[in-house]
């Protein structure tokens, strides 16, 4: 046990606070500057609706239920003679909750179609709560300020994809 | 009629100095403690530096009512800030600033009790604050009048014990005298003294970390809940007055006044330079200090200030009899 020498805290409070004054200080100024964010940073989701086969898997799979799917069929009739019709589900309705949403990012991650991204912008503050809840045009919306994809890492491990297409590949060296 | 004039000179310096200093004070403030936190805010109002932060203030004071409630004692309620602020005028025309290039002594009055005359004006100020809470009506008010009373009685005494070892050393009581008396050396004797009296007016002042009584979050202001407008600028006013007033009694009985280079002609120069690095040593202590809780504060004053004067008192008996 170290004897602490009195008055050291007060001394110490005295010398970071005289640091702070004569050095400059690190404050964003957020409204003035826009801040540079990680490329990966969560700000609102983005809905690429073109994407979307209304499958429910980012609304099932949401941990606090915050995303609305409505949607209905449409038959594609036939084009050739005798041919059989076809079925697509078109989206009527696609709403996200911001007000109970947690940015888990698991919709996101599990749409197998690439529908929902996410975008940097983080001001949407609103001043009612029901104004928190996006729909499908306003989700929309938020596409345009989706970044593209960053490159991979050098030395990172390649997409599945392109992997599993190498290696059905004739091999050259055998 | 000459003298007539040199009176009324004076007086409307003083009245010029006591609208000046305490807004250069709160200026002061404003931006050493935006740098000391790092906050953008005060740094907004006006162009550069935000230098309009105080004209924004003042306009934003002007604009709001002044309520009176109705379970106020409304005379108290109403004159209380009147007697927060004015003491601190009464107060800054006893206190010396020097010669001004060699034409006699920068002062309102030179008083032969000065410095018991600027104690005791200042002792009225702290009233304003209690007159603000037993007034208003409000239980939270009336609690933060009773810290104040409290913190009034257990600051008074090391203050005045401190100043009164500083006026036995000098053997005057004049403010001039006082100064001129100082000398060098009186800064390693005196330095419990001036410890002691620094922080004790600190605690008069309620400032931070003193501020108890205001304790915005258990007690919401304190003394000032009920006042808004103009009325509370005033109470502001008068922290800031009251800041200078300290300042200045500081460095005339502990810092030599003007005692400087040159100090026959730019006497006033040193003394002003002194009085702004006390306050701003009095905004370093806010910004770097949480505030003490009610028992420490009575429990500094009791236990640490108090003995230490008293130390002081003796040791400056010492010096003098040797």
């Amino acid at each position: 046990m170290t004897r602490r020498t009195w008055g050291r805290g007060l001394l110490k409070g005295l010398a970071v606070t005289w640091r702070n004054l004569t050095h400059r200080s690190v404050t964003a100024h957020y409204p003035d500057v826009e801040p540079e964010l990680p490329p990966r940073s969560r700000g609102v989701i983005a809905l690429q609706e073109e994407n979307c086969t209304s499958c429910m898997l980012c609304a099932r799979e949401c941990p606090s239920w915050c995303i609305t799917i409505d949607s209905h069929k449409e038959i594609i009739p036939a084009t050739t003679e005798g041919g059989r019709d076809r079925s697509q589900n078109v989206l009527d309705r696609f709403d996200i909750d911001y007000s109970i949403c947690m940015y888990c990012s698991i919709c996101v991650e599990v749409c197998p179609f690439d529908a929902l991204h996410w975008s940097p912008e983080f001001a949407y503050a609103e001043g009612d709560l029901k104004d928190l809840t996006h729909d499908m045009n306003r989700l929309r919306t938020w596409m345009d300020s989706v970044p593209p994809p960053q490159p991979l890492d050098p030395g990172a491990e390649q997409g599945k994809e392109l992997d599993t297409y190498r290696a059905s590949l004739p091999q050259e060296d055998a | 009629m000459s003298e007539l004039l040199d009176t009324l000179l004076r007086c409307l310096l003083v009245l010029v100095a006591f609208l000046t200093l305490p807004l250069l004070v709160g200026q002061m403030e404003h931006k050493t403690m935006a740098h000391m936190q790092s906050r953008v805010g005060p740094m907004a109002a006006g162009g550069f530096h935000g230098w309009a932060q105080l004209v924004a203030d003042g306009i934003k004071f002007v604009q709001k009512e002044s309520i009176t409630p109705v379970a106020a004692d409304r005379r108290v309620f109403e004159l209380a800030p009147v007697v927060a602020l004015v003491p601190y005028l009464v107060a800054m025309l006893a206190i010396p600033l020097g010669p001004f290039f060699g034409q006699g002594n920068l002062i309102g009055q030179d008083l032969d009790l000065g410095l018991f005359f600027v104690l005791a004006a200042m002792s009225v100020g702290v009233l304003g604050t209690l007159m603000g809470g037993l007034g208003s009506g409000n239980k939270y008010s009336y609690i933060g009048g009773m810290r104040v009373a409290a913190q009034l009685m257990s600051y008074e005494l090391p203050m005045v014990l401190t100043a009164a070892s500083v006026a036995m050393a000098a053997g005057t009581l004049s403010l001039v005298g006082i100064a001129d008396a100082w000398e060098p050396w009186w800064l390693l004797v005196q330095l419990p003294g001036l410890v002691v009296f620094f922080v004790a007016g600190l605690a008069e002042l309620q400032r931070p970390p003193f501020d108890a009584p205001l304790a915005d979050a258990e007690l919401v202001m304190g003394p000032l809940t009920e006042y808004g407008g103009m009325r509370f600028a005033m109470f502001l006013l008068a922290e800031y007055a009251g800041i200078v007033v300290l300042a200045a009694l500081t460095t005339v009985l502990f810092l030599g006044g003007w005692a400087g280079p040159w100090s026959d002609q730019l006497g006033w120069v040193w003394s002003l330079l002194k009085i702004a690095l006390v306050s701003f040593l009095v905004i370093w202590a806010r910004v770097a200090y949480p505030r003490l809780r009610e028992d420490q504060v009575n429990a500094l004053a009791w236990k640490v200030l108090v003995p230490v004067a008293l130390a002081q008192l003796l040791i400056t008996t010492l010096v003098v009899i040797a």
